[in-house]
């Protein structure tokens, strides 16, 4: 059991202890867990290797601006969805349930080459429009829209509520867990997410802090592993200290949103 | 009703349904198209030349390697993940904030980016200096080359996908576990059954819905995988950690072949389309048992 635990926290362990090393300590067996002498000088390598502000900054305009576009396209989307009768609506959400499965991994060569006829290459919106909206989004939301009793609607409307004031007044309320878990789960994919900045930007404009994070081995060369994994701590530290204090909503986001 | 509220359902789906149809099903079909074709991006013509693409991609011996790769990788990861963790979360389906505390420490590597991941493992797996060589050399084995040999590079990135999966998968089958209702398990100790056999032929048919969920998300997973690669192999050495994702990358950023690059993509787009459907039949069977 203890075994198990080191076995998944040891990695991460590593990479702090190296962080703190000098290089030739880095080279010592058997290694010293816990530095010598603490080298906080590699952090300010890291950070000084590229510019991070700009790199954090781009990572949060994309991450938010994804997740506020999703919220903005996901609930009509799935309000239609889960309560109106009309036209084309099986046809339409069979759309919807096909780009459920189409990963960006799949379709990033047209869709890159799209961007680059529109001019929006190395710009935010290439990384933020693509991602605008989320079928898996629709789908789950719509599934809490259909629990929310009709008689409920019936008496919002005999109030004379407008349709946008139930959505926001009663529906999203109601709905606030499963948006929660959305919000998590968007957010930490997108803050995470190196291929698609990768693959959209070819200089540093827009580019992201996991991409960021990658340069610095360009700039420190590969055997530098001190100053890397003080690159790495930076990009690694603000989820790990989210997840230590989230964990228990974290992990049932992610499995609830995977099984159902 | 007013003509408002016949068009207001469309106006709702709208938003959602042109991002779907700008980045989704436009570029599913321009690849399609494009694959058809012989174009460098540079140049403004295109040749058409029918299926010669996929003719070629299938007699480049380097091709043929990557899908090799992809299924090889593929076939371990899941293998490997789907039977680690289902032991996992026989042995952790219980409540009590140790077993809680495991839970999350599996679970950790789930959220956190593949490029640290990848970093992280390319510093252990060092040849010279990497903790894994010291390690199996605590226990009287030599070094491993690990990333730099073609024996053990494709293997290497198994274990890291494997290390990052193992507590998603463990917690899924934990939820799939405490689905199955306690009284069968009451009715199997009454029985006498060893617990191999309740296993065997209580827990194990209870959780085939669980089991498939995860082999195919894993499969269609595994078949895209590409930040690892990128990041600690570069598709090498000799070509032997190479896969669809990432060949169809260097083709056509590299090479700017776009439209063998594009063949390429739809190869990958049939095989993730198999599961996809797959995925889809079960779904529909499980929305049935509820």
């Amino acid at each position: 059991m203890l075994l198990l635990v080191l076995i998944f926290a040891m990695p991460f362990a590593w990479m702090l202890s190296t962080s703190l090393k000098t290089l030739p300590e880095t080279m010592i067996f058997p290694p010293n867990w816990i530095p010598k002498h603490f080298v906080w000088n590699n952090f300010a390598r890291a950070w000084g290797s590229g510019p991070f502000l700009h790199f954090i900054t781009n990572s949060i305009i994309v991450s938010i601006g994804i997740l506020v576009m999703q919220m903005m396209t996901i609930i009509p989307a799935a309000y239609a969805f889960a309560r109106y009768k009309f036209k084309g609506s099986g046809f339409l959400f069979g759309m919807v349930m096909i780009t459920l499965m189409i990963p960006s991994q799949l379709i990033f060569l047209p869709v890159y080459l799209q961007l680059s006829a529109w001019k929006l290459l190395n710009t935010h919106l290439a990384l933020i429009l693509p991602f605008a909206s989320s079928a898996f989004g629709i789908f789950l939301l719509r599934q809490s829209f259909k629990q929310v009793p009709e008689e409920l609607l019936e008496a919002a409307r005999l109030d004379s509520a407008k349709e946008w004031q139930i959505i926001l007044r009663l529906m999203v309320p109601m709905a606030k867990p499963v948006l929660a878990t959305f919000a998590l789960f968007s957010f930490i994919a997108h803050w995470n997410d190196y291929f698609w900045p990768l693959v959209m930007t070819t200089d540093e404009t827009a580019r992201t802090l996991p991409l960021g994070i990658a340069r610095i081995r360009q700039e420190e060369g590969v055997a530098n592993w001190n100053v890397l994994m003080a690159g790495n701590m930076i990009l690694v530290t603000p989820i790990l200290i989210v997840f230590f204090f989230a964990q228990r909503q974290i992990i049932r986001a992610f499995v609830y949103t995977g099984v159902k | 009703m007013t003509t408002w509220e016949k068009l207001r359902p469309y106006a709702m789906v709208a938003p959602a349904i042109t991002v779907f149809s700008l980045f989704f099903i436009y570029p599913i079909l321009y690849m399609i198209y494009l694959s058809m074709y012989n174009w460098n991006f540079v140049s403004p013509v295109k040749h058409f030349v029918g299926f010669d693409n996929f003719v070629d991609l299938f007699h480049e011996k380097e091709f043929l390697q990557v899908i090799a790769n992809s299924t090889a990788y593929t076939i371990l990861t899941v293998t490997f993940t789907i039977v680690l963790s289902l032991l996992l979360a026989l042995w952790l389906n219980r409540s009590g904030w140790f077993y809680g505390f495991v839970q999350g420490a599996i679970f950790s590597p789930h959220i956190v980016s593949l490029v640290s991941i990848a970093m992280i493992w390319s510093w252990l797996m060092d040849p010279e200096y990497g903790l894994l060589n010291w390690i199996i050399g605590l226990f009287g084995f030599g070094k491993l080359a690990w990333l730099a040999s073609q024996k053990t590079a494709l293997v290497s990135l198994v274990i890291v996908a494997v290390w990052k999966g193992l507590g998603y998968n463990t917690l899924v089958f934990i939820a799939g576990l405490q689905s199955i209702p306690k009284d069968i398990y009451e009715a199997a100790s009454l029985d006498r059954s060893s617990p191999w056999t309740t296993f065997a032929k209580l827990i194990l048919p209870m959780l085939s819905p669980t089991i498939f969920f995860l082999v195919i998300i894993n499969m269609i997973g595994s078949f895209q995988v590409f930040e690892t690669i990128a990041i600690m192999t570069q598709g090498g050495p000799v070509n032997a950690t190479n896969t669809l994702v990432y060949y169809i990358y260097e083709y056509g950023f590299r090479f700017f072949k776009i439209g063998y690059a594009s063949a390429a993509g739809v190869v990958l787009l049939f095989i993730v389309g198999i599961l996809t459907i797959l995925y889809f039949k079960l779904l529909s069977k499980r929305v049935h048992y509820q």
